[in-house]
């Protein structure tokens, strides 16, 4: 979801027989839920599997602040605007969160940060769509904060230690940016008018399928899947969580009064789930390729940002030497 | 970022507790890791007080000096209060 399609390496789960004494014990430490910490020995695959998706976690929350940073001056007022920024600064929190936790496992935070900016790592394919109307800031914390939580929540419990607890740190938070984002649509269809309304029912169609499709591929076109349950990185299944997230989102979406652009959607009374219509996975793939609408311009601003941030950071470890030196003096 | 040095970030909550690991951050020096710790670790009035230390200052227990260390003190029940019963007309003790 905000790791979507995370590659494992591995071409089917190997049972316990067949594993090496070492890492039977790494598999049934795991399956006896006792967390894995950095100093434990892992098999190298489930490193750089931590690696991919941690690192593709992080990216998504650093990328996430520019769909909002669109936003900040043109908030409609001056508690909007706050309220934005401080979302923003979150997510430039949990992105660190996922930095640190990720390091633990030896990665580089440059390196991977790099590996980002050539295209080689990925970020939550949802990031790519531009955010055209205020409302897009409210379906942006109601929806894709919803859909996070959703997918967040059991990371909560994911296997590796600092992944784990990195999420308990994020989780907190994202209740806030949920409600704060409806809160937004909430107003905007009772207290605005026509035009105001028709903004927010625009805003929930362009988002409605690409938020369906952070949960990753159906459960049969995930091959990565199988290895990432049996490490336990992951804990449910990705139409699982979608149907959990959709599950609870109607509710939502009927007290605003406004409708999602699906004519499948129904719900079943002898399953208590709502039944949606085909997604179209084809602009799914085109998304991860790189062809989304708004795919360079993140990157192209991500870069901008590093290159030219360049100068202040030169600029702490100078003055920092400074301060050492006339402190010895 | 490779110059700059890593710190782990230890927050008191204004509950009068020990200061306690919360993660770490990366800055140019002492001052300025406590600066981004506070951004980073207490935007919600977590803390009162907050404790910087260079990673490298830290010296660890390995995970395979496990048994070493910590099994001896499993066979010491005698060092818990459950250990001693007491005839109930005792009441609370």
């Amino acid at each position: 979801m905000y790791a979507q399609m995370v590659e494992t390496g591995s071409k089917g789960v190997r049972d316990l027989e067949s594993m090496s004494e070492q890492e039977r014990a790494f598999q049934q430490r795991i399956d006896a839920d006792i967390k894995i910490e950095p100093k434990n020995w892992m098999p190298e695959a489930y490193r750089k599997t931590l690696i991919r998706q941690i690192s593709q976690h992080a990216h998504s929350e650093i990328v996430g602040m520019l769909p909002e940073g669109n936003w900040v001056t043109r908030a409609p007022s001056l508690k909007r605007k706050l309220q934005l920024m401080a979302k923003i600064q979150d997510e430039a929190g949990h992105g660190l969160y996922l930095y640190s936790a990720m390091e633990t496992l030896g990665a580089d935070r440059d390196e991977e940060v790099q590996k980002m900016h050539e295209g080689k790592a990925k970020y939550s394919s949802i990031f790519n769509y531009p955010t055209l109307n205020w409302a897009d800031m409210g379906t942006i914390g109601w929806l894709v904060d919803g859909a996070a939580i959703v997918n967040q929540v059991p990371l909560q419990r994911t296997s590796y230690g600092p992944y784990a607890r990195a999420m308990i740190r994020v989780c907190k938070e994202e209740s806030f940016h949920q409600r704060q984002g409806y809160e937004i649509l909430l107003h905007m269809m009772r207290e605005g008018n026509d035009a105001q309304r028709a903004m927010v029912q625009d805003s929930i169609n362009r988002f409605w399928w690409p938020v369906l499709m952070m949960f990753g591929p159906s459960d049969a076109n995930s091959p990565n899947s199988a290895q990432s349950m049996a490490w336990k990185i992951k804990r449910h299944s990705n139409d699982e969580l979608r149907q959990r997230f959709i599950d609870q989102t109607i509710p939502q979406l009927q007290i605003l009064g406004c409708t999602v652009p699906d004519p499948d959607l129904k719900y079943n009374e002898e399953t208590g789930h709502w039944e949606f219509g085909e997604i179209d996975w084809s602009e799914f793939y085109e998304v991860l390729k790189g062809n989304g609408p708004c795919n360079k311009e993140r990157v192209a601003k991500r870069k901008k940002a590093l290159d030219e941030g360049a100068w202040v950071r030169e600029a702490a470890v100078a003055y920092a030497k400074k301060k050492q030196q006339r402190k010895a003096a | 970022m490779a110059d700059w040095t890593l710190f782990e970030v230890f927050v008191r909550s204004k509950h009068g507790l020990n200061h306690k690991h919360v993660g770490s951050v990366h800055a140019a020096d002492a001052e300025m890791a406590i600066e981004n710790a506070r951004d980073l670790y207490t935007r919600r009035s977590e803390g009162v007080s907050i404790w910087v230390v260079p990673s490298t200052a830290i010296t660890a227990t390995a995970s395979d000096e496990k048994d070493a260390l910590f099994d001896a003190a499993d066979d010491k029940v005698y060092r818990h209060a459950s250990f001693y019963e007491l005839p109930d007309e005792v009441g609370h003790m």
